[in-house]
């Protein structure tokens, strides 16, 4: 950790490394960065990849908290590389691929799992009343935007899968809480009517039931979703329903 | 292009036994999770008590001996911890379950975990009351 003029310092990174055509499994590999103060660990990817190594694959597109693909675990936490300043670690940051998911190589996953479920739950607007382009746009108060506009700030990262040990327990069975969160918040949404079509994937063993509400999913996430709050929702939601449904027929949902 | 892509991903385990040391968060939710085992036993306890007092007063006043019993006061204080701190863990999280919104505003969580306090407070006293303790 020495700092010279530039106001740069030496960081040591450990990085985990697999190449699907030579490795057997993954291995770490030590590299020492001079990184500024103000960089993210990021900043401290790309020099490495620009300067040192560039063999290392990693994703990466918009620098700024929004596209969500620089998710990797940095000293065993989940965290966005660009969210995260090399001047918050210390010592030696370890760097490693998103738990929970294949590697593909060394620090990109393979996120075909995600996206099917993303699929799964149809998280866009299901009209409740079609209406015509001439009709207009569908209103909503701002009270009716509150009900969901957290959880509308989802970027697809991950982190929260990586987070959470029932998605790595369950073998990715579990459809996972951004996923969920995404269906909850399509179904707060006063101008959706999708809200059936979305319990059929989510209100079941694999979907919110699978959830024991550990909550790490929102320590972790980046925007400040609260995908556990969002699950925990649901699950109230499903059991009002179940109750209806079997003692109180007769009341109309 | 041209060549074939190989693809051979590495599956990255879960450790089934050893997954909650990873994280001081997930240690806090096994404390969470395993204390209601305290509470299961307490009310197991009450039970049997019952099924005592309705075989006559004999067995209910043998009953009562045995929870004189060092191991029993002991047992006690151990269910009356864990259950504070399972009470306590779940009331803390209630607001992530039953967010209050009030016109545009989401009340803060420290109210709707406050509520629950004094709920609880509320039937403790009525209960303690009807009970003739105090």
């Amino acid at each position: 950790m020495t700092e010279n003029r530039m106001g740069a310092r030496q960081v040591e990174l450990e990085v985990l490394r697999y190449n699907p055509e030579t490795d057997q499994e993954p291995r770490y590999q030590r590299y020492s960065v001079p990184c500024k103060n103000e960089w993210c660990v990021l900043d401290a990817l790309n020099y490495l990849k620009d300067n040192i190594d560039p063999t290392l694959a990693y994703r990466w597109s918009c620098h700024m908290q929004v596209c969500g693909s620089c998710g990797m675990m940095l000293n065993g936490e989940p965290k966005l590389a660009c969210k995260a300043f090399v001047r918050d670690y210390p010592g030696v940051i370890r760097i490693e691929p998103l738990t929970h998911f294949p590697i593909e190589r060394d620090l990109v996953t393979v996120a075909d799992d995600f996206m099917a479920k993303l699929k799964r739950v149809k998280p866009y607007l299901i009209p409740a009343e079609k209406r015509s382009i001439e009709e207009g746009e569908y209103r909503q108060t701002p009270a009716q935007l509150t009900r969901y506009r957290k959880y509308a700030m989802c970027i697809n990262c991950m982190l929260c899968y990586a987070a959470c040990p029932e998605y790595g327990l369950t073998k990715s069975k579990f459809i996972g809480p951004a996923a969920i969160t995404l269906a909850h918040r399509y179904n707060q949404d006063s101008r959706d009517g999708g809200r059936d079509e979305r319990q059929e994937e989510i209100a079941t063993n694999e979907g919110v039931w699978e959830c024991s509400f550990v909550g790490a999913c929102s320590d972790v996430c980046p925007k400040h979703v609260d995908p556990a709050s969002a699950l925990q929702q649901v699950k109230i939601a499903s059991t009002v329903d179940w109750y209806l449904e079997h003692f109180m027929s007769w009341v109309k949902k | 292009m041209g060549e074939k892509m190989s693809r051979r991903p590495y599956a990255q385990e879960c450790p089934r036994a050893t997954w909650y040391f990873k994280r001081p968060r997930y240690m806090r939710y096994m404390a969470r999770e395993v204390t209601c085992i305290f509470i299961g036993a307490y009310t197991l306890m009450l039970l049997v008590g019952l099924l005592r007092l309705s075989q006559g007063q004999a067995q209910y006043e043998d009953f009562l001996m045995a929870l004189r019993q060092p191991a029993s006061v002991a047992f006690h204080i151990v269910a009356l911890a864990f259950s504070l701190y399972h009470t306590f863990t779940w009331f803390n999280v209630a607001p992530k379950a039953l967010p209050i919104q009030v016109g545009e505003e989401i009340w803060p969580d420290s109210v709707v975990a406050s509520a629950h306090y004094v709920v609880w407070a509320v039937l403790s006293l009525v209960i303690l009351f009807w009970a003739g303790v105090i």
